[in-house]
């Protein structure tokens, strides 16, 4: 039996890593959800390790996107074909499954974006600029804090009767705000729909400030998984929600996609350098260059002590050439 | 005295002009850094905006060289919190450091007080002679604008990719040892002719942004990341109307001479904001209207966390964008050094421009593709 051609798609985000594998009718065939825990590249390996193992033997890559914060190191350690940002990733993955839709609401680790479509096209996008309130890692930390898992969280809010008011406004605000609440003798359920309902009124009033959200409106990103938040946006909405199947690993569908697209229209071969090379020893070095008076802080990822990539600079003098080793040069101060 | 003055931008060229041409003694403070940034906070409150931070930074590093005296402008009401050549000169004495802050401006003590101020730079020379050096200074001004404008332009269209940076680069390297207005003014022409010899994409018809916002977010490349380069480089066109020439002439000039100052932004603002509430807010209002008369492809609005002209306008946008039917991306800046979110947001406001237009070209949805 032949291998399946198939196209990953690989999100590294600030909280997860995600890998999605589609086949040429763009089924999703495989996908992968793991924690980045702060090491990208550690779990990049980690995640391509798992579905060589599980998937290696039946399948040939033809394609690679990487999207995420991460994206361009992913890139610069597999081989893509496609780097793309995660908002235009979303954007074709929700078309993809939900070909209408007009609202997308996307809330991962430490970004919250709200996407709007009108005649199937982005039209308007906007994102947190200066507060992480309602992500996932805020909720992560209160849901630690209260004691229980954060799988558990969404159910916990659906048992509360009365919600509890807490201030939203601000990450920091809504965590003393809440102890204090704790402290008061407030039960916990209660607590924990009104942060809840308190994440999606600043989400609301950050994000979707003064913009107009119709449905269908589509949910994704890892906090769709809580059911407390779906039910609160639902209230604050009074419209319906849609989960995606694989809400989770949206960003890597929606690249995947887009590698493929990318294959079908370049035909040529992949850039992916294939699963044997990840066993290679990868190692990071930060500098700051010495070079001008903008002092940048350059980045370079070395495999086996050779250059693989560098940047971080804004004159182009290193990223343009990546085989030069910072560490040995000159211009760095150490 | 050994004078010094913040940064904007290129404006530490008409600085030097100027302070070149009357012979004084200066300091041009290191380019704004992290280091920077850091110094700056340090003495500021946590509530103080960017550009606030950064001229105590610049300050300070300034001082730290042997400065002692300060040239700023606009310290009489531009900005709704005001008072910024007050606070800086509060802050430098609380910190302890020698530092008079000049504010050149026409105080409402009336042009006498302006001269009494100019006079500390110019020494004893004659009034004509102020005249003429402060005209000079505009002029630099004017032409560092246009070059900018111009390497805006030869950047979306530049065969070769990084043409427009590495004259650019050189260009930064080579101005700060030259001096007076009249060698500087002779050295952008140089730079002018250079820029248009770059070989360019004749077919090219890149997508238009137009930038507005506060005035020091937008035209310090340090507070934007570089977003004209970043955008120049994706190969897209983009146009910043608010100047520091335009300030110098309308602001400084033609306000203090009580002479007709260009109003068509806000005429083009009335319809949305009935009058002045500080800031630039009317300029923002006012030319994103212009712009999106003018067929731009959207526009990009920036400003310093806690800028409140800015917080009305950032009000005041999504009327214009559903009215006008332009995108409008509002980034806020604050003290955040990492550029990775800054990038993912442009590229994906590119995308939808892109895909925008596509859709209006041929009328039918295409994919993207990455850079």
């Amino acid at each position: 039996m032949g291998k399946v051609n198939c196209y990953m798609g690989i999100d590294v985000g600030s909280v997860s890593t995600n890998i999605t594998l589609i086949d040429e009718q763009e089924n999703v065939i495989e996908k992968l959800y793991l924690r980045t825990e702060g090491q990208p590249i550690e779990s990049i390996r980690a995640g391509l390790k798992d579905i060589y193992k599980r998937m290696g033997m039946y399948v040939s890559i033809c394609g690679v996107g990487t999207t995420g914060s991460g994206r361009q190191l992913a890139a610069a350690i597999i081989g893509a074909d496609v780097v793309k940002n995660e908002i235009t990733a979303h954007a074709i993955a929700s078309q993809k499954v939900i070909p209408d839709v007009r609202t997308i609401i996307e809330i991962g680790g430490q970004d919250s974006k709200i996407i709007l479509l009108k005649n199937k096209i982005v039209y308007d996008f906007a994102m947190n600029t200066v507060c992480a309130a309602g992500t996932g890692s805020f909720l992560d930390r209160q849901a630690s804090r209260i004691g229980i898992s954060i799988e558990d969280f969404g159910h916990y809010a659906l048992k509360s009767q009365i919600p509890v008011r807490i201030a939203g406004r601000c990450a920091v605000f809504a965590e003393s705000d809440m102890i204090h609440k704790q402290q008061m003798g407030y039960l916990r359920e209660d607590i924990i729909r009104g942060l809840c309902d308190a994440l999606v009124r600043n989400y609301l009033a950050n994000l979707a400030n003064g913009k107009k959200l119709e449905a269908p409106i589509v949910f994704q990103g890892g906090v769709a998984a809580n059911i407390g938040i779906v039910k609160a946006f639902e209230k604050a909405l009074g419209l319906e929600i849609i989960i995606p199947k694989h809400f989770d690993v949206m960003g890597a569908y929606g690249v995947a996609l887009l590698a493929k697209e990318q294959m079908q229209y370049r035909a040529g071969k992949s850039k992916f350098n294939g699963f044997d090379k990840l066993n290679g020893d990868y190692t990071a070095v930060s500098r700051e260059c010495s070079g001008c008076s903008n002092c940048c802080e350059i980045v370079q990822i070395s495999l086996n002590n050779s250059p693989v990539v560098c940047w971080g600079d804004k004159c182009g003098k290193w990223s343009g050439q990546q085989g030069d080793n910072i560490s040995k040069s000159e211009e760095f101060t150490i | 005295m050994i004078f010094t003055f913040p940064h904007l931008g290129n404006t530490y060229i008409v600085a030097k002009a100027f302070l070149d041409d009357f012979n004084a003694q200066y300091i041009i403070p290191p380019f704004n850094t992290n280091k920077t940034l850091e110094i700056g906070s340090k003495y500021c409150s946590e509530a103080n905006c960017l550009p606030f931070k950064l001229f105590v930074g610049n300050m300070l590093q300034a001082s730290e060289l042997g400065a002692d005296a300060m040239l700023i402008t606009g310290g009489c009401g531009p900005c709704k919190l005001g008072y910024f050549g007050e606070m800086l000169q509060k802050t430098a004495d609380d910190i302890g450091i020698n530092m008079e802050l000049i504010t050149l401006e026409v105080p409402d003590q009336g042009l006498k007080e302006l001269n009494a101020r100019v006079r500390k730079i110019s020494g004893n020379t004659s009034f004509v002679n102020v005249v003429k050096v402060a005209n000079s200074a505009k002029n630099v001004a004017i032409k560092i604008d246009n070059l900018e404008r111009l390497m805006r332009i030869k950047r979306a269209r530049e065969r070769e990719k990084g043409s427009v940076d590495l004259i650019y680069r050189a260009f930064k390297n080579d101005i700060m040892k030259i001096k007076g207005s009249k060698n500087i003014l002779e050295y952008i022409k140089l730079t002018e002719n250079k820029l248009n010899d770059i070989k360019l994409n004749e077919n090219a018809n890149p997508l238009k942004i137009a930038v507005v916002g506060e005035i020091y977010t937008t035209i310090e490349p340090y507070a934007n990341f570089e977003l004209e380069r970043i955008l120049g480089n994706m190969g897209i066109e983009v146009e910043r109307k608010v100047t520091v020439s335009d300030w110098i002439v309308n602001d400084m000039f033609r306000k203090g001479l009580h002479l007709p100052r260009d109003s068509s932004y806000v005429k083009a603002s009335k319809a949305y904001l009935g009058r002045m509430v500080g800031g630039h807010t009317q300029h923002t209002i006012g030319n994103s209207v212009i712009h999106a008369q003018e067929g731009y492809d959207g526009i990009i609005h920036l400003y310093p966390l806690g800028c409140m002209p800015e917080i009305v306008s950032q009000a005041i946008l999504p009327a214009i964008e559903e009215d006008h039917q332009i995108p409008i991306m509002t980034i806020i800046r604050d003290e955040m050094t990492g550029e990775a979110g800054f990038v993912t947001r442009l590229e994906a406001f590119v995308d939808l421009l892109k895909k925008r237009r596509g859709e209006n070209i041929d009328g039918q949805s295409k994919l993207l593709y990455g850079y």
